[in-house]
């Protein structure tokens, strides 16, 4: 293909081979690889360039570390509540012996709203549990109950946990179900003629066998609702949480300190790596069973 | 939805729990609907859907961000499908490496990721994509391509993985076909339904996105349903109805070209 082919020890379709993976590479370096190491680098360095940890110390001052406080708290119990909710439902289609329709209703319902995030989830929750949401109304004219005057708000830690499941439980229900089908029969019987009962069963191969697959994906749940914007934006832009922080920072140096961004930044991918490869290895031990 | 009906299969714990699940995922939808039709006071109507889908900058900001989607797909599919390729055929060793990079977008958050592009590609940088507007657009797809990468590489490479791609390869190359060619021709007809199940993700992806969208100053939808749900009280929940029928209509397009098999990447 060019002159390089003259060389003996290089073929031509070697080096079309490593043409045709070249603009990945490319693409990887520009909008992966060089953008991280700008962040990384920037929160690495004081206004003049010079290398400081102060960047990350200044993480610890109370408004930013409460904002990580509320985003790692609300991920984490979105992420809880998602994996035993979602694992219920996958449970309940996969062993309770619905319907097959219904099954592939649950799948496919499954895709749909775990990609119906952002702003106008933010939306549906409004006109359904916001001050005049649908079931606010409903509950306030029909049994007498204003949720709102027992300390009920959207726009608080709960009211954004329940609007993160919309996608987290979905999420949860398609990670899980795999591992869930993947339960064979045998196994049971075997328990059973060993004269194990369900709780037995449960507690002994079934819950072991399915422990992995759930905290990774808990952990896979975790860094999806911490990297959230769109919902919570949509809802309120004064929301305690440190994406909304940085979204500020971005749009107009509001912490009047760029390195201190990056810093933030920094911390939230140190966060989110840790939880994915807790998912991926915790996956890689799973998939022994699931086959 | 189905209390009444006589339960003939299933276990009842079973049944509460997709009744419990039901609940909660349709009344929102409903609420939604309903508080959509209000906006005449004195009946239902359609009223808010007819000056949603009247206003120039609901068509506006959808055609950009369908053409955003299309143009992903595109950029998308030729960074993967080659790349996938030649790790498949030639390059193994470099699987490691390639699907670590494809995994990268799911670790690191996608508003860490714009805050990168802006600062690195700022108007006095080196290649300033971010000081006019087609650079930006530019720098947008190829954001989303970034975003949508892991689900993009997932689909093709399990695609590549359900055919004989050597065999296939070497016989076109028998028949003298070019590399170009081999791609073009004869891998991607036969890979096509995991490239469509990609590039139907990667819309739904794009389609709503705002983070992107947003930081990047670009008028795509995402961006215009904020707007609208700032500023009015019924139109925001007529979008919401129209996004999550574009989002549906989108998995029941991968569910058709998929043959029906559950998809379980995300």
């Amino acid at each position: 293909m060019t002159a390089a082919s003259a060389r003996p020890r290089i073929s031509p379709a070697a080096i079309g081979a490593w043409l045709g993976v070249a603009p990945f590479f490319l693409f990887s370096l520009l909008f992966l690889v060089l953008p991280l190491r700008l962040l990384i680098a920037g929160a690495f360095q004081d206004g003049a360039g010079a290398f400081t940890l102060a960047n990350f110390a200044q993480l610890l001052t109370p408004s930013i570390a409460s904002s990580y406080a509320f985003s790692i708290e609300i991920s984490a119990v979105s992420a809880l509540l998602g994996a035993v909710f979602g694992t219920l439902i996958s449970a309940a289609v996969v062993l309770g012996g619905l319907p097959a329709w219904m099954r592939s209703m649950v799948a496919t319902f499954s895709g749909v709203a775990s990609n119906f995030a952002g702003v106008p989830l933010a939306f549906a929750f409004v006109e359904t549990i916001g001050r005049v949401g649908l079931v606010t109304a409903l509950l306030r004219n029909g049994l007498g109950v204003d949720i709102y005057r027992h300390g009920f708000n959207l726009l608080s830690f709960w009211g954004l946990t329940v609007t993160y499941l919309y996608f987290q439980i979905p999420l949860m229900v398609l990670i899980i179900t795999p591992a869930i089908e993947g339960l064979r029969r045998e196994w049971r019987e075997a328990a059973e003629s060993l004269g194990a009962g369900a709780f037995d069963y449960w507690r002994r191969v079934a819950i072991p066998v399915l422990a992995p697959s759930f905290i990774g994906a808990t952990l896979l749940l975790f860094a999806n609702s911490f990297g959230a914007v769109a919902t919570a934006y949509a809802l309120s832009t004064g929301f305690p949480i440190i994406t909304l922080q940085l979204f500020a920072q971005i749009r107009g140096d509001v912490l009047h300190n760029e390195n201190l961004g990056y810093a933030i930044a920094v911390g939230m991918i140190a966060l989110t790596a840790l939880s994915n490869l807790g998912y991926i290895w915790l996956r890689s031990r799973a998939d022994r069973w699931v086959k | 939805m189905s209390k009444g009906k006589p339960l003939s299969t299933g276990k009842p714990w079973a049944w509460i729990v997709i009744v419990a699940a039901a609940i909660y995922f349709l009344v929102p939808l409903l609420a939604t609907f309903e508080f959509s039709l209000r906006l005449k006071r004195e009946a239902y109507s359609f009223e808010a859907y007819s000056i949603v889908l009247a206003d120039p900058k609901f068509h506006a900001s959808f055609l950009y961000s369908t053409l955003m989607a299309l143009a992903t797909i595109g950029l998308g599919a030729l960074i993967v499908v080659p790349t996938a390729y030649w790790v498949q055929l030639r390059l193994r060793n470099l699987r490691p490496i390639v699907e670590f990079v494809t995994l990268l977008p799911l670790v690191i958050p996608a508003i860490v990721l714009v805050f990168g592009y802006l600062r690195l590609y700022n108007s006095s940088s080196w290649l300033p994509l971010t000081g006019s507007s087609f650079g930006s657009d530019i720098l947008l797809a190829f954001g989303y391509v970034t975003l949508a990468l892991p689900y993009m590489y997932r689909a093709v490479d399990t695609g590549l993985r359900a055919i004989d791609v050597r065999s296939l390869t070497e016989a076109a190359e028998s028949l003298g076909a070019s590399q170009t060619r081999i791609l073009w021709s004869v891998i991607l007809p036969n890979i096509r339904v995991a490239v469509l199940s990609g590039a139907f993700l990667t819309f739904a992806i794009v389609i709503g996105e705002f983070t992107f969208a947003s930081l990047l100053d670009r008028p795509a939808f995402g961006p215009y349903l904020q707007l609208i749900g700032a500023n009015r009280a019924y139109e925001p929940a007529a979008l919401a109805i129209i996004a999550f029928l574009v989002t549906w209509a989108c998995m029941a397009l991968l569910n058709v070209v998929g043959g029906r098999r559950t998809q379980t990447q995300r």
